[in-house]
């Protein structure tokens, strides 16, 4: 049979904790569950391939968020978390990371991980936040998924590549009972049962389109299409502060990071078209963004990375990691234009917007043990709600979430599901293959995103927004009546065009009902300039009531760490001020 | 609606002379995120089947043969 050509069938298995995505947080979820009850079953399922999916693909070329003793202390970094993030954000998770990453560390160095040590041996953390020191360099930071997959395999994981999950199953009490996969090669189905559920399906990545047109040339992987947020919405789980975009600052067409964490602890900064600088600090915050956002419009544009001053030595180590991890092709791209950071700085701009709690704050609601607000399901990574997490984050909750799942399973008989059910998903999933005659996903997809550049990006203008939604419904209709699929691989791109749609519903209705401005560039509301703490100093939780999405407000957890009236606004003074 | 399919030149090109996919290699096949690349039923070697490239290497740096070159996008060149 060749590949891509339709299967119609239906199997079922079951396993104790399913882990759904294999990219970061995933293989260390899957590794963590087993690893507290060998004995039980642990499946980690896999749009793509579990050896080179998702964000780290290529590896990375660093930890951005190292807490390290001696270099910070977790109760500094929880406080420069949550003012980075304009105060909303529940400590306790934050903490708990902060507390457990060095453990993490620890463990990736005995996986063969190395991180950089300076000559008396100690970690090399290098400063790039505004006010903490915690990034520290990974000298074959290209072997993390190898060194992963190692793993998985020496703990006798059960890997299924290729199977892309697209709705979980509830018993009629609320309790994970599963979920729904197809093979993205043959479109046959495969339902899997199990007592716990850890989604790690990464950011949504394929949300806005990229300045190029390309709409594969996204900022994330462009394998995350926000599978996992439309999931969890469907499933009633709460989704925390969508309105808080990613948008980053990336190396322009290109789109991809230029990287300022890389190459700034070495002298780089970012400068306008005089070559000054205009950011006091070059962390990846709203606040920074906004900066960028406003020195790109103002005539002072465009902005660029620049390395020039620097020693032509220290040029080709920045260039070593630059062109070996993460995103490999950027040297490539920048000699096909001529581009040698030795004598031109780097054109950046502005990305695409997306979900993404590892870069902001957009992702579906955690607390402190990774558990969702569905009993039996959690998320960790990019797509659980614990702010700016990166990878390290992923790594350190994706153990978390491995953890308490299996506490979960250990103490939990399946639930139950209804049929009817999985029959109603395999209606859905299928539907595009039914037709004879119709539009391809490509189109629907392109028009989607297009849309979404069009009315939801930022400054977020409401009249814009309601008519942005009507195009939007308009566009879904054409998706449910009139979507084709032609092969099973159409099939794939004609699923992940509904969860983009999902996204881009729950992107404009999250940020209508904030009536303020937050988070720099990310909620920026011209019809409400103005941060207002009086009524919003709250997370905003979206999810499915009733079959439809509804916004409300939750009161931010107690502080653990306090932060004081001096402190609190330090992110909002990121402008470097004209000196007298 | 009739459908038709429109040109795009490929970021992943293969040199069919290195490439041992008609030994029952699918190394490139089996790697890439986004799944684009396929066996050729004709040839018997890899080719990208679809233009939907996030330009990021797995399947050149996996080639046991060196056969798989990554190009970026013409539109984001």
């Amino acid at each position: 049979m060749a590949l891509d050509q339709i299967v119609d069938g239906l199997s079922e298995v079951s396993c104790d904790v399913l882990v759904i995505g294999g990219g970061t947080a995933g293989p260390m979820a899957a590794l963590k569950a087993k690893l507290k009850n060998p004995k039980a079953n642990v499946v980690l399922l896999e749009k793509a391939n579990v050896k080179r999916s998702g964000a780290i693909s290529m590896g990375m070329d660093g930890l951005n968020n190292a807490v390290i003793p001696g270099y910070a202390t977790p109760e500094q970094y929880t406080k420069e978390i949550t003012i980075a993030n304009d105060g909303i954000v529940d400590q306790k998770a934050v903490y708990k990371y902060a507390q457990n990453c060095y453990k993490i560390i620890e463990e990736l160095d005995s996986f063969g991980i190395r991180f950089l040590k300076n000559e008396n041996g100690d970690y090399a953390v290098k400063k790039v936040h505004h006010i903490g020191t915690y990034v520290l360099p990974m000298p074959n930071g290209e072997t993390v998924k190898k060194a992963l997959y190692r793993q998985l395999r020496r703990a006798r994981i059960l890997i299924s590549n290729r199977y892309m999950a697209t709705r979980l199953l509830k018993s009629a009490d609320g309790r994970i009972a599963g979920a729904v996969s197809v093979n993205t090669r043959t479109a046959e189905m495969l339902v899997i049962k199990a007592k716990a559920v850890i989604l790690c399906m990464g950011a949504a990545g394929r949300l806005g389109l990229p300045t190029s047109g390309y709409m594969f040339g996204t900022y994330e992987n462009a394998a995350n299409s926000g599978d996992g947020y439309a999931m969890a919405y469907h499933a009633g789980a709460a989704l925390a502060n969508l309105e808080c975009f990613q948008i980053n600052p990336l190396i322009k067409d290109y789109n991809g990071p230029a990287c300022a964490y890389v190459a700034g602890p070495f002298g780089a900064y970012t400068a306008n078209n005089e070559g000054s600088r205009f950011i006091e600090c070059d962390y990846w915050s709203g606040q920074m963004m906004l900066e960028f956002y406003n020195e790109l419009l103002s005539g002072k544009g465009p902005v660029f990375l620049q390395l020039k001053h620097l020693h032509p030595d220290t040029i080709s180590e920045i260039e070593s990691t630059l062109h070996k991890v993460e995103r490999p092709t950027r040297g490539l791209f920048q000699q096909g234009r001529g581009v040698d950071y030795r004598s031109e700085s780097i054109e950046m701009h502005i990305s695409e917007i997306g979900f993404c709690s590892g870069h902001s704050a957009s992702g579906v609601f955690v607390d402190d043990n990774a558990r969702t607000t569905v009993p039996g399901l959690y998320a960790a990574g990019d797509m659980a709600s614990v702010p700016h997490n990166y990878m390290l984050g992923a790594f350190t909750n994706g153990s978390v979430a491995g953890i308490d799942a299996m506490d979960f399973a250990d103490s939990h008989d399946f639930a139950e599901f209804d049929a009817a059910d999985v029959a109603m998903e395999r209606e859905r999933v299928m539907a595009p293959t039914r037709r004879e005659d119709g539009i391809p996903p490509n189109q629907i997809e392109y028009k989607t995103r297009r849309l979404v550049n069009d009315y939801l990006q930022p400054p977020k203008v409401t009249r814009k927004y309601e008519l942005g939604m009507r195009r939007l419904a308009e566009a879904r209709e054409d998706m449910q009546d009139r979507m084709i699929a032609r092969n099973a691989h159409e099939l794939l791109r004609a699923l992940e065009v509904q969860s983009i749609m999902d996204c881009a519903d729950m992107a404009a209705h999250a940020s209508l009902y904030r009536e303020e401005s937050r988070w720099g560039l990310y909620h920026w509301r011209t019809d409400f300039p103005e941060k207002d703490n009086e009524n919003w100093f709250c997370h905003t939780l979206l999810s499915k009531r009733d079959g439809k999405m509804t916004s409300e407000k939750r009161a931010v957890e107690p502080y653990v760490v306090p932060i004081s009236d001096d402190e609190k606004d330090l992110y909002d003074k990121q402008r470097i001020r004209a000196s007298a | 609606m009739p459908l038709a399919s429109y040109q795009t030149s490929v970021p992943v090109v293969v040199d069919d002379a290195k490439c041992i996919a008609d030994k029952g290699c699918t190394v490139c096949v089996d790697v890439c995120p986004l799944d684009v690349l396929r066996i050729s039923d004709m040839t018997k070697k890899a080719y990208m089947a679809y233009d939907e490239c996030w330009y990021c290497m797995p399947c050149e740096a996996d080639c046991p043969t060196g056969a798989v070159t990554v190009n970026i996008p013409y539109l984001l060149r």
